[in-house]
């Protein structure tokens, strides 16, 4: 792949006293597969503006072409992911008031995943992932046909429903990011937040514990909190997600006394993670039927 | 994308998830930050001060002296780095021994220390610091692995296990140290209550003072642990079955360790404060201010 930084970066100088204000400049990524570079744009500032309503102005005036995933430009499709000045982001949620402007604004695609085009990443690694989460698996119902919850019991999951899959927690992740090899057996902290709402959850019955160190991977997790820092939710994905499964992993594999525990009192072992596995959608995926042609199709 | 050197994998083979490694991925050479705020700060500030506390802690340790301010001088103070007291000239009712004889050449610290440490090494706040600031994996987030960029000279590039592997494994025993360490609260705090024993009566020097800061902050990272969280109740489905445990979850465990971070560092700097304190009145710097 043929990689151009593109140009260098510059310092943009102060307008003259009364002038308008100076333009912004915007190194917007361009390219594919076959590689790319930073093209430099220039744009008037408005005030209020966030970097996606920019790089639609650039599309719109300067860039037809330019590719870019968007919709509700509202914080809340996760689908503007990229990354601006080198962080992690929603260009629809970044202000470019909180941007230093005396030098360009870069934009790039997020680095975890394979780039399409422009700013676009093909992001079906974590609809592989999604795939192989064991289901919800409520218990037995009460007596008279329903499911009771306490209010207090489901409070601690509410968090993690705030989850719009913007992927930018799986982006960051330095496990996947810079080290792409152990994608095949990481789930990613965005799966592990997912996970642990339904380890939490307090009618499921089904046991991931096992499953979630051998097929998901979660010893490979550093707890080194980028996904927290740049979670557009504020979900505390490292404190109340991962933490709390690592813990849970703990108890029914590294803690003898959990172990002595179970022994004594009768309580079940931990699943085996090939009974989890069963649970996964991927384990109850049917094989595409072939399509039935339809008057007019060419064979 | 270099070539990944093999090494076999922990564990059973898990079901892969099924997907395509070695597409082109955007951006300039992943070695160039992007960045423009000082990413490098906190990784280096945190370090520094990690490498302080370590210079600090090995020259009290092997110091193996001025480590209590005794009745000779109207006090009863013990370093935290030295207690419980295994020698047999403390003035600390707290006095397991003596293990170590009086003006021996090994100092009681030496064992002590093995189990503060142990629990902060395997703390998951520090974990984070030191993976950040001495292993750069990463450095900082979205700046690359140290290991992610550079090859061996034979052309191959580690593979990353994170926790999966010994040494790093042994994170997991990080409740085991917890246990040991709640003894360690438990002792500090007597060390404190200690602090208020003046001749003839109930008394409160600054040190006293410094003791009780001292014992409160060990104790708000000690029931901040989040491994302490889990235990007292979050580990459960369903709290609402479990009362008691749910106010200690609610009230006490989570409300610590969202500032969990805040006490490590804080309780990290009252032990050397609390040792040097009593380090400078014992060896005569300057007498201890009584305040009544």
């Amino acid at each position: 792949m043929a990689i151009d930084t593109g140009p260098a970066p510059t310092t943009v100088p102060e307008p003259p006293p009364g002038a308008p204000p100076k333009d912004l400049v915007m190194h917007l990524w361009r390219g594919d597969a076959s590689g790319g570079r930073f093209q430099e744009y220039r744009v008037a500032p408005q005030e209020g503006e966030v970097v996606l309503d920019v790089v639609h102005r650039i599309q719109a005036t300067q860039a037809p072409d330019l590719a870019v995933r968007w919709n509700c430009k509202a914080g809340k499709c996760g689908s503007c992911s990229a990354e601006i000045n080198g962080r992690p982001a929603l260009m629809c949620m970044t202000r470019m008031s909180t941007l230093p402007t005396d030098q360009p604004v870069t934009v790039s695609p997020m680095r975890a995943f394979p780039i399409m085009r422009d700013l676009v990443t093909d992001v079906s690694y974590n609809f592989e992932v999604a795939k192989l989460i064991p289901a919800f698996k409520p218990g037995p119902r009460d007596p008279d046909g329903l499911r009771r919850m306490a209010q207090v019991d489901i409070d601690r999951g509410q968090e993690f429903h705030k989850c719009i899959e913007c992927f930018l927690c799986q982006n960051v992740c330095h496990v996947i990011r810079d080290h792409e090899e152990n994608k095949p057996r990481y789930a990613g902290p965005r799966f592990f937040v997912r996970l642990a709402e339904l380890e939490m959850h307090p009618l499921d019955t089904l046991d991931r514990r096992n499953y979630i160190r051998e097929d998901m991977g979660i010893g490979l997790c550093n707890i080194t909190k980028c996904c927290t820092e740049v979670c557009p939710e504020d979900i505390h994905i490292t404190d109340n997600a991962i933490i709390p499964l690592k813990e849970r992993i703990v108890d029914a594999h590294y803690d003898p006394v959990a172990w002595l525990g179970r022994k004594i009192t009768g309580r079940p072992v931990p699943l085996a993670a090939a009974e989890a596995r069963k649970h996964t959608g991927a384990a109850h995926a049917q094989p595409a039927a072939p399509a039935t042609p339809e008057p007019g199709d060419i064979a | 994308m270099s070539v990944i050197e093999e090494v076999p994998l922990p564990g059973p083979r898990p079901q892969p998830i099924p997907v395509r490694i070695g597409a082109p991925r955007a951006g300039p050479p992943r070695a160039v930050v992007l960045r423009k705020d000082p990413w490098w700060a906190q990784p280096l500030i945190t370090g520094l001060g990690l490498a302080a506390f370590v210079v600090y802690a090995t020259w009290a340790a092997f110091r193996n002296g001025h480590y209590f301010v005794g009745l000779d001088q109207a006090r009863n103070y013990l370093s935290p780095f030295y207690s419980p007291c295994l020698a047999s000239n403390c003035p600390s009712a707290v006095r397991w021994g003596p293990i170590t004889p009086a003006n021996s050449g090994f100092s009681p610290a030496l064992i002590i220390l093995v189990f503060p440490l142990a629990f902060r090494l395997t703390c998951y706040y520090y974990r984070k610091t030191y993976y950040r600031a001495f292993w750069l994996s990463p450095p900082a987030c979205a700046v690359a692995d140290a290991g992610s960029t550079s090859a061996k000279p034979n052309g191959l590039r580690k593979r990353y296990t994170g926790e999966t592997r010994f040494p790093l494994v042994l994170q997991n025993i990080h409740r085991y140290t917890w246990y040991f360490t709640f003894i360690f609260a438990v002792l500090l705090t007597y060390d404190a209550i200690e602090g208020f024993r003046f001749p003839g009566g109930v008394g409160m020097g600054v040190g006293t003072l410094i003791l009780v800061a001292n014992a409160v902050l060990i104790w708000a990272y000690q029931l901040g642990c989040h491994a302490c969280r889990h235990m007292s109740g979050g580990s459960l489905k369903k709290l609402s079955k479990a009362p008691a445990r749910r106010w200690i979850w609610t009230n006490l465990t989570t409300p610590l360790n969202k500032h969990h971070q805040l006490f490590a560092w804080l309780s990290l700097m009252s032990i050397v404060v609390s040792d040097l304190y009593i380090y400078l009145v014992s060896s005569g710097a300057f007498s201890d201010p009584r305040i009544f």
